[in-house]
């Protein structure tokens, strides 16, 4: 070869990408994870005794996103690609109420999780072919910033061969987003499941982690211009020592500081089957202190729980439900802050979400 | 826990590292430049001027030695590393043994020094050290540096602290992206960036403690044939570099001169410490001819001088401890060869 290309990470949309990324992880704001499949959504609706119908989805969602000043909270939703092109139910596009209620809409690009051929059964994450147009496609339709989950599972090693292929379909993944002018929010979900204690979990988490950033790097990747959503460093799901905030704080904490450049802005959390409250606690004990990057939530059960249950269904509860949604909104806006104090919380709230082999 | 003390200490703000680790080759070169033979008297006169100098040391957290000082005494008998333990300084130790042409490339290097590293570690630590200092050498070229280049210092820099810190010595992460050449700015942070990638994705392969490591790198400039830029501009491509590569468990980050002015290393510190940006790490210096050159040139091997030089010594001291807090004005006396270039093309150390 008669000369090496080392680029600066510089692409089109260079600095829209750093502005996209710098509101979203805005003081006292986090994100609403709002993106879950038909078939996810489905069980949502089960669970409030409802019909998986195109209606009743665009119904719920029009509850979400309309509910009034949540964008005092919400600087973020991701979106599953119905919703994206969808209206809500007074005709109006789902992007541009949100883009009134002053949120970045988002759009999950990733096409699920397979079998990992060769590996200790474990999954990777499909959904490169074709990312390209879709995701120029995404931004056309009005979309800002794009998610795309893998995971890695403790109880099944994880294996060297399924850690290296998380971490390079992320990188993939977030520099072909960002070429799109999509702000890549990077998600290796470290499975809860597992009797696994916390120290495993830190261990595991330091290993993915490095991985992770050094592929985002070899993809030429730029940091200013990325978002990270990572599982906290907990005991497994079925670990006898729980842990208090406290200890979850001082551990993933721990972990951030050694791993993630200063360079991100913002470290938006995954609640990953935590109650709603545990999800809050957690995240103020960790903003107790500043941080070099913006430490706030992306919670999908953690925000919605009480106020699916709320809703039930019925159009008379909607403002009931939506009351809900922004309480926990709110809460986790003050724990983002690091000023929650947990006081009028209610028992629903507090019920853990875990599902064992949840499968997404 | 001591490592990440040690590390912490070194990286307080308002001090930084004299580098004094020159091999007895190197120090001959030095010595030549003012007409002073390279004799062990001569060596250990110069330290001791320099261990020595009043009012010096309280802008010192750590001196890098070479082996032969860090067993060497005053003149009155007293070990340097108790005359530098009685102010509060912390000694290090060079570790490695030189670099050797990779087979296959252009001229690029690898670092040795990995054998019976652990045991001349622990002899180390017993003689007072508390920190080691290992040199990874990169340079920039057409299709330089090669993965492979970059890979086998990466590696040697991870095994090297993984290593030392297993016997109580903060490792210093030294790869040294080489200033020759012609390119931009821009090439030399593209080429930074990829290389600390690369470290610290050793480091952490090689499960080291990032809160018990320093970082020693190159500022980002342009090459040594290319038109120079501002301070401010050095300044912005180098911490960006920084914040894109360095997690912020690393306590400090000490730069090495490598070739520019005393004055010039100075002023582009402060511009550093001036930027109002994310920068978790302390910033500070590791200087080796940045800060003795003035000083060489006042005492040319001469008695009579050493007070003299000791002052040309301190007024560098001083502006870069101003420089790590961001509040140096410029207005350091300039001594004879304070603002000369100190770049030697394809430096061997």
């Amino acid at each position: 070869p008669t000369s090496a290309a080392f680029t600066v990470r510089a692409s089109s949309y260079a600095d829209e990408l750093v502005k996209t990324a710098k509101t979203v992880a805005s003081p006292g704001r986090g994100i609403l994870a709002m993106d879950e499949s038909n078939a996810t959504c489905g069980k949502r609706l089960a669970s409030i005794g409802l019909e998986n119908t195109e209606a009743n989805r665009q119904a719920y969602r029009t509850l979400l996103v309309s509910a009034p000043g949540l964008g005092d909270y919400i600087s973020g939703a991701i979106l599953f690609e119905e919703t994206l092109y969808q209206s809500t139910i007074d005709g109006k596009k789902m992007v541009d109420v949100l883009v009134e209620q002053k949120i970045v809409p988002g759009i999950k690009v990733d096409k699920g999780l397979v079998p990992l051929p060769g590996s200790n059964n474990e999954s990777w994450c499909q959904g490169l072919d074709g990312l390209s147009s879709r995701t120029a496609a995404y931004y056309q339709q009005g979309a800002r910033f794009a998610k795309w989950r893998t995971v890695v599972s403790i109880p099944n090693g994880p294996s060297a061969l399924a850690v290296k292929e998380a971490a390079w379909g992320l990188a993939r993944y977030a520099a072909i987003s960002q070429d799109s002018g999509l702000v890549p929010i990077v998600e290796p979900e470290i499975l809860l499941d597992g009797d696994h204690g916390i120290d495993r979990t830190f261990e595991v988490a330091q290993k993915v982690w490095a991985e992770v950033f050094f592929y985002l790097a070899e993809n030429n990747v730029m940091f200013e211009g990325i978002l990270l959503k990572p599982s906290m460093v907990t005991p497994g799901a079925e670990c006898k020592d729980k842990a208090t905030p406290q200890k979850v704080a001082d551990y993933t904490l721990k972990l951030l500081h050694r791993r993630i450049p200063p360079a991100v802005p913002g470290i938006m959390f995954l609640s990953g089957g935590q109650s709603e409250v545990e999800a809050t606690l957690n995240l103020n004990a960790m903003n107790q202190s500043p941080n070099p990057w913006h430490v706030s939530f992306s919670y999908a059960r953690a925000l919605q729980n009480t106020c699916l249950k709320t809703w039930g269904g019925r159009p008379e509860n909607v403002k009931a439900a939506q009351d809900s949604l922004l309480v926990r909104a709110k809460a986790n806006s003050l724990a983002q802050l690091g000023k929650y104090t947990g006081e009028g919380e209610s028992e629903e709230a507090k019920k853990g979400m875990f599902v064992k082999g949840y499968v997404y | 826990d001591e490592l990440a003390k040690n590390a912490a200490y070194i990286g307080t703000p308002g001090k930084g590292i004299l580098a004094a680790d020159e091999s007895t080759g190197t120090i001959g070169k030095r010595l030549a430049s003012i007409n002073v033979e390279n004799v062990e008297e001569n060596r250990r006169a110069l330290r001791e001027l320099l261990f020595t100098a009043p009012g010096a040391l309280q802008f010192i957290s750590g001196v890098i030695f070479f082996e032969e000082t860090l067993y060497q005494k005053t003149a009155s008998g007293k070990l340097f590393v108790d005359v530098l333990k009685e102010s509060g300084v912390l000694p290090g130790i060079k570790v490695d043994t030189g670099t050797v042409v990779l087979n296959g490339t252009n001229d690029e290097t690898f670092t040795q020094g990995l054998d019976g590293l652990a045991q001349r570690c622990l002899k180390y630590y017993e003689a007072g050290a508390r920190f080691a200092k290992w040199r990874a050498v990169l340079k920039i070229g057409t299709i330089e540096p090669t993965e492979l280049a970059i890979q086998e210092n990466a590696n040697g820099l991870a095994m090297y602290s993984a290593i030392c810190q297993q016997c109580g010595l903060v490792p210093i992460v030294e790869p040294e992206i080489l200033v020759d050449g012609p390119h931009d700015i821009n090439k030399c942070a593209a080429v930074t960036e990829r290389v600390l990638a690369a470290c610290y994705k050793a480091l952490n392969d090689h499960h080291v403690m990032l809160e018990g490591t320093l970082l020693k790198p190159n500022m980002v400039t342009p090459g040594s044939d290319s038109p120079k830029v501002a301070p401010e501009v050095i300044a912005e491509h180098t911490v960006r570099a920084l914040q894109r590569t360095v997690p912020p468990a690393v306590p400090a980050v000490v730069f090495l001169s490598g070739g520019q002015s005393e004055e010039e290393a100075t002023i582009n510190l402060n511009a550093m410490n001036k930027l109002k940006t994310k920068k978790p790490w302390s910033l500070s210096f590791s200087f080796g001819r940045a800060l003795q050159q003035s000083t060489l040139k006042a005492w040319v091997g001469k008695a009579e001088n050493v007070a003299k030089a000791q002052e040309a010594f301190l007024v560098r001291c001083k502006a870069n401890s101003e420089a790590t807090l961001g509040t140096y004005k410029g207005d350091a006396k300039l001594g004879e060869g304070a603002a000369e270039s100190l770049h030697v093309k394809d430096y061997k150390y």
